[in-house]
């Protein structure tokens, strides 16, 4: 085993492990903070994998402002304090859940180990930085980042427009 | 050198995560949590491509040991994977605005408390064409007339 797959295998058991436990904490708070804790280290896992300004972008975007955002609306929805029961449905629809997220998983994951057999990668630390990422998205994705600067501006005005609610 | 089942295995377990979340949570905002875990099991896999040489998986198992280096000079996944961030974060950004409205306008984000188009309601009608809706069993408390802003009207509960 490598060391960069000890780091791979490190990181991506925190992200793992912190995940279930954001989807199955019975304490609001809990959830979003471990929510910060698994796309922190999954940012630890592009690094890993050679994406640098990937792990940089997720570090700003998810957990400097999408984890505020979350942490924020909990608050302004007078999100309950302490352990809490009432945050699942009921028995027969969370047993549901469990074998519809059990069935995604096995069959992502089958799937896909089937696909990629024993292939190993070597990741290239040099493509993932800033300048040729940049060279690639104002070259050849110039439209599709054009487009997404128009999804981020309407998404901006839609946010503000709903949250203003109906004005007489 | 990384073992590709290590990045694959790692997507499918926040997949399964993230739709358990999806289904198995009341609260809005945390349903919106299971929905970010999807969104980062795609960019897991989009990284991991991205790591793949010119050609993909079959480029990487035909050319063994002493295979041509170059990769995809439009380094499609680690774009894409900074595509899917932007596009979560308008996506939470406007989701958590009709959270929010939601929640001044009845009063929780509980989603199983929401059912005012469902059959159960006292406010479904099969014909909603037909006659007058009858109001909502708890309607937005500003009157209609009232200058104030239905967001000043919510702060004041």
């Amino acid at each position: 085993m490598s060391g960069a797959e000890l780091l791979f295998a490190a990181f991506g058991l925190l992200a793992a492990t912190a995940a279930f436990l954001a989807v199955g904490s019975r304490h609001v708070v809990h959830a979003a903070l471990w929510l910060v804790v698994a796309l922190g280290s999954l940012a630890g896992v592009y690094l890993v994998l050679g994406a640098e300004i990937v792990a940089l972008v997720q570090l700003l975007v998810y957990v400097g402002a999408v984890v505020v955002l979350v942490l924020f609306a909990l608050m302004m929805t007078r999100a309950p304090i302490g352990i809490r029961d009432d945050l699942f449905v009921g028995k027969g629809q969370r047993l549901a859940a469990v074998l519809a997220g059990v069935a995604v998983a096995g069959l992502l994951g089958g799937t896909l180990l089937v696909a990629v057999g024993d292939a190993t990668v070597d990741p290239d630390t040099a493509r993932g930085q800033a300048e040729p990422i940049g060279r690639a998205v104002f070259a050849a994705w110039a439209l599709p980042f054009e487009l997404l600067s128009l999804l981020l501006l309407a998404a901006l005005i839609g946010a503000v427009a709903v949250s203003r609610g109906r004005q007489k | 050198m990384i073992h590709l089942a290590g990045p694959v295995v790692l997507a499918a377990a926040l997949a399964g995560a993230g739709v358990y979340g999806l289904l198995a949570r009341r609260n809005a905002v945390l349903v919106l949590i299971g929905a970010e875990l999807l969104l980062n099991a795609v960019n897991v896999l989009l990284v991991t491509a991205g790591t793949l040489p010119a050609g993909g998986l079959a480029a990487l198992s035909a050319g063994g040991p002493a295979r041509a280096t170059a990769g995809d000079p439009l380094l499609p996944g680690p774009v894409l994977a900074i595509v899917v961030i932007t596009i979560a974060a308008a996506e939470i950004g406007l989701a958590l605005a009709v959270v929010l409205l939601t929640f001044r306008q009845r009063g929780t984000s509980d989603l199983t408390e929401l059912r005012e188009l469902g059959e159960g309601s006292p406010t479904y009608d099969e014909h909603p064409d037909a006659g007058e809706l009858p109001p909502p069993a708890s309607a937005p408390e500003t009157p209609p007339g009232d200058d104030r802003t239905p967001s000043a009207a919510g702060a004041v509960r």
